[in-house]
């Protein structure tokens, strides 16, 4: 018996070890996206104030057609006045070579964080989300896939220096959950830990771009703000590297977009842990911690989509409210899991 | 082809008919003139009484903004149920807060912090969102009804001053192509309408369709809402006809499904005495593993299962295992494995050497892996005094250096029981229903242990000990059965325990129902585009124009794509390609721009015209004026 187990052990010692590596390799390679997407971000600063003045040209001689159209009168409204919202992937977008390193980077970093969360399983011989270590593995993998999957439909790299960041400092954080592989309890085992957990991981992920472009939609409301203060002065454009991204309501409109599928994947796992309560724990729902904290963060994402729709709410409070969800949505997984008494105690801490 | 980018006045024209019905401070609704808020405060004028009061109120209520807000506060006020323990949920850990903080126990009680979740406040909140929710989606349901049977609206004048919208001249016969165009639509999806109009003064006669899709959008948010409203029904009449109770069964004995032989039940109004179904249930063998020492997990323990017997009335008898995530459904009920302990086999003989008590007790396990474990034995009959024994068991017993003893091990290695002896009054005669594991020692003499200088009773499998003042004997029974494999050690010398909770609750499968609904309701309402599309064709000196136009409705980044498809696969019906494809313009402001800001297009605010014209190149006067 020893001697078999003597045989059998370092096999898995070894493979967890290599995970282990493989995910602080990730980190680092991340933290090197970072610093890169950082230096694009400083170089569109740069650009913004190359671009405005090709704008300015432009927008003279409109104004000239326009009168002499004897259009209705110009009102200086305030995109006129500092000509922001740089076209997404446009042909003429200047070819930004740090921000394709940097995303360059990001897919290598994500390619060793796969590697070491599949490496995980593999040696737990299950899923590998099943305590708080490997929540927060599968958690930021997904959030990095999102990312990157993202960029397929529109492109969003502008956001690559704070989700690069947001995943180092949560993957860096998350190393103190470390536990060894240990079989699962068996309220674990069940198709609805693979379901439900990673359905609320997905969601999670959609959130947490949505919350970036929210962060960015705040920012670029208030430059455009005082952009238009700035022209009323006669006061010339800061340098900003807002200046190169969408408009504000543009990013609200992606910010909506990502939010609503990240809603409709924590409406899912809201159900599908009610059916794993009901298998669990005899009971569909019963006011536990984190059922609650679930329920709060539905809530308040409900709010988000409604405040999206109500006037005086669209907008700048609206995005508020979106970062209080996400803010909710990281209280839930990190307080709540560790220091809020409940029947979910698969922290494994 | 031209294609216009700016979003002017024409595409914030007011909801029509066959829009969805918002509340007045929805987005998309018409900002309160002048005239309607002194309409509005007309209604609150002391002259219209109560009704007029009662009418202002409930617009009040069922206004975005009350929704929005009742959201928030339903969101907040169920955070302190997080905070504090609930009774519902936890009572021990109520009962431990109320020791731990006394001084502020009562006033947090008062305002029901530990019964969140049924308090006046919190039900005042969600009762509130309701109401709104009905209100809200009672009068949308009516008007939805009566829009999905009205026709697309007439085609606007200037289909040119909208935000999409490509025009091209060719040489067709025009009422073939608007009949091509209107079926190609239809085709698609699209609800149609023709609308014509001959030439009038210097007005040229134009032929149109005009076309609708995404009433879905609409019935998928009135679904969803709705749905919301079913799960919020199912869960408050379900909790009338549910029942929860809880029980312990040893190995070996049966319990029978009354109300008399549950521990704790739980039921709801509607539940009578005699509704549990009859059936007994027999606990045969329990089983468990735990991780071997040494491993990652010693003692971790796993693979829980009750193997059971069941009987119902008529006889048969079938045999089933209840394990966690497994439940073991009978009739309507399910019984599910809570939790698990070692239930130790006592026998005390009098004096005489008479038997006058034989059990196996249920100890608790205390919350370590290690199992070690809790009990009490009462013996109210047979003996000159009351007796009540204290004790603890452990499974796998070691000494620590302070000479207590702990479980070093889940699993029966080295099982120890310890006990200390209680004289005097149980305080059970009287009737008062006590807690069967915890003794209350008032009026009661401790005769070992503690400050005694007796030595508590200590006990292996199979050993006796006297007990003090020569009242008797007591006896831990060695349970193993006959047979058994002698190499396995004491595994199953001591009885286990499983407790099971068996459950009724026949709404939980339409609470499922309903929130699968609301799911549905939601894809649909998130990601049906409902928009309209117009084909015009005007004829002209140069030939017949062909004018193409959509409108989104709500969010719909995808119009700008639709219009421009509808255009190419209609002039390629046609026969005509487009002159040059590579000469569309492209639009100032990026796609993005509007694509993302989608309805902002459509907000009905009716701005002045031109004010967002600055950033646009003008346009012909003759290409879009048709009034
Ligand atoms: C139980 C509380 C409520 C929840 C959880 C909730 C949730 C939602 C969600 C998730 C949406 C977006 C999906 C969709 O468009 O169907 C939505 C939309 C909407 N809700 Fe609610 N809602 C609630 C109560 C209400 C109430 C009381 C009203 C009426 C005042 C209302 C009016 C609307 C309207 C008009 C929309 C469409 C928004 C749009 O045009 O984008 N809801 N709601």
């Amino acid at each position: 018996m020893p001697k078999r187990r003597l045989l059998h052990m370092p096999d898995v010692v070894s493979l967890d070890t290599y995970s282990v590596i493989l995910v602080w390799t990730a980190i680092a390679i991340y933290t090197l996206a970072f610093i890169v997407y950082a230096v694009d971000l400083s170089r569109r600063s740069q650009e913004s104030i190359e671009q405005h003045d090709a704008a300015e040209s432009r927008q003279r001689e409109k104004v000239g057609a326009l009168n002499a159209a004897s259009a209705s009168p110009v009102g200086v409204d305030s995109r006129a006045a500092d000509s922001s919202a740089a076209p997404i992937g446009a042909a003429k977008a200047p070819r930004r070579v740090f921000s394709r390193i940097g995303t360059a980077l990001t897919v290598l970093g994500f390619l060793m964080h796969l590697g070491g969360t599949l490496l995980r399983g593999i040696a737990a011989e299950r899923v590998p989300w099943a305590n708080m270590w490997e929540f927060a593995m599968t958690g930021t993998l997904l959030i990095m896939a999102v990312y990157l999957g993202v960029q397929f439909w529109k492109d969003l790299r502008f956001l690559g220096t704070f989700m690069t960041g947001l995943v180092v400092v949560l993957l860096g954080a998350s190393s103190t959950f470390y536990v060894a592989i240990v079989p699962l309890m068996d309220p674990l085992k069940s198709v609805w830990l693979v379901i439900h957990v990673f359905v609320a991981s997905l969601s999670t992920a959609f959130l947490a771009l949505a919350f970036g472009l929210s962060v960015m939609q705040l920012l670029q409301a208030r430059r455009e703000r005082l952009a238009v203060v700035a022209a009323e002065n006669g006061g010339g454009p800061k340098r900003s590297f807002l200046r190169t991204l969408p408009s504000a309501e543009a990013l609200e409109g992606l910010a909506y977009r990502l939010a609503i599928i990240g809603f409709i994947l924590w409406t899912f796992t809201l159900i599908a842990g009610a059916i794993w309560a009901q298998d669990a724990w005899g009971r569909y729902w019963g006011f536990d911690v984190k059922e609650v904290w679930t329920f709060i963060i539905w809530v308040l994402y409900a709010g988000y989509i409604h405040a999206r729709a109500t006037r005086g709410w669209r907008g700048t409070r609206s995005a508020w409210l979106a970062i209080v969800g996400f803010v909710a949505v990281i209280f839930n997984f990190t307080i709540v899991n560790m220091y809020f008494d409940g029947l979910h105690a698969y922290s494994g801490l | 082809m031209r294609r216009n980018a700016d979003a002017p006045d024409e595409s914030k024209m007011n909801p029509d008919s066959s829009d969805p019905r918002r509340p007045s401070d929805h987005f998309e609704s018409a900002e309160p003139s002048a005239s309607g808020a002194s309409a509005a405060s007309g209604a609150v004028s002391p002259a219209l009484g109560v009704v007029g009061w009662a009418r202002w109120a409930w617009r009040q209520l069922t206004s975005m903004r009350t929704a929005l807000v009742l959201l928030l506060l339903l969101a907040v006020a169920a955070v302190p149920g997080s905070l504090f323990p609930q009774r519902s949920a936890d009572p021990n850990g109520v009962t431990q807060y109320q020791s731990d903080h006394p001084d502020i126990f009562g006033f947090l009680d008062d305002i029901s912090m530990f019964d969140v979740y049924h308090s006046p406040w919190f039900s005042a909140i969600y009762i509130l969102l309701f109401v709104s929710l009905i209100g809200c989606i009672l009068p949308r349901t009516k008007h939805h009804l009566k829009a999905l049977r009205s026709r697309p609206p007439r085609t606007p004048a200037r289909l040119g001053r909208l935000a999409d919208f490509r025009s091209e001249t060719v040489d067709v016969d025009a009422d073939e192509a608007i009949d091509a165009a209107a079926k190609q639509l239809r085709g698609a999806g699209y609800r149609i309408e023709r609308y014509d109009s001959p030439a009038r003064g210097r007005r040229p006669a134009t032929r149109s369709v005009s076309a609708e899709r995404g009433y879905l959008r609409e019935t998928g948010n009135l679904l969803f809402h709705a749905a919301l409203v079913g799960v919020l029904v199912a869960v408050g009449v379900g909790g009338a006809y549910k029942y929860t109770g809880q029980r312990v069964v040893v190995e070996g004995t049966t319990f029978v499904n009354t109300l008399l032989d549950y521990s704790s039940m739980n039921r709801g109004q509607a539940v009578a005495e005699d509704a549990l179904e009859p059936y007994a249930m027999t606990l045969d063998r329990f089983d468990v593993t735990y991780q071997p020492p040494g491993s990652n997990a010693m003692s971790q323990a796993g693979d829980f299962a009750a193997n059971v017997t069941i009987r119902r009335p008529g006889g048969d008898e079938t045999s089933g295992v209840v394990k966690v995530n497994s439940p073991l459904t009978i009739g309507g009920d399910s019984i599910y494995l809570l939790g698990n302990g070692y239930a130790p086999t006592i026998t005390i003989r009098d004096a005489d050497d008479e038997i006058i008590y034989h059990d196996s007790v249920a100890f608790l396990p205390s919350g370590d892996a290690q199992m070690t474990s809790q009990g009490v034995v009462k013996v109210a009959d047979g003996l000159p005094e009351q007796l009540g024994l204290v004790g603890f068991f452990y499974p796998t017993v070691a000494e620590l250096e302070t000479g207590a003893y702990a479980s070093q091990y889940g699993d029966l290695v080295n099982p120890l029981l310890t006990l200390d002896v209680y004289a005097g009054d149980l305080g059970i005669d009287d009737g008062t229903p006590r807690n069967v594991y915890a003794l209350d020692p008032t009026g009661m003499d401790q005769l070992t242990g503690g400050d005694t200088g007796v030595e508590s009773i200590e006990l292996a499998p199979g050993e006796s000990a006297e007990l003090p003042d020569g009242m008797g004997s007591i006896t831990f029974e060695d349970e193993t059965p006959e047979g058994a494999d002698s190499a396995q050690g004491s595994t199953e010398s001591v009885k286990r325990f499983a407790s099971l909770q068996v459950h009724h609750d026949s709404s939980a499968v339409w609470v499922l129902v309903f929130a699968m609904l609301a799911v549905l309701g939601l894809l649909v309402a998130l990601f049906v585009p409902r928009r309209r599309m117009w084909v015009k064709a005007v004829e002209t000196e140069s030939g017949v124009e062909l004018e193409y136009a959509g409108l989104a409705r709500g969010e719909d980044p995808t119009l700008a794509a639709a219009v421009d498809q509808l255009a190419e696969k209609h002039l390629a019906g046609l026969g005509v390609a487009p002159e040059d494809p590579d000469a569309v313009v492209e639009p100032e402001e990026p796609d993005d721009t509007h694509d993302a800001g989608g309805p902002a297009a459509f907000d009905g605010a009716g701005a002045a015209d031109g004010t967002s014209a600055s950033a646009t190149p003008p346009r012909p006067a003759s290409e879009t004026r048709e009034t």
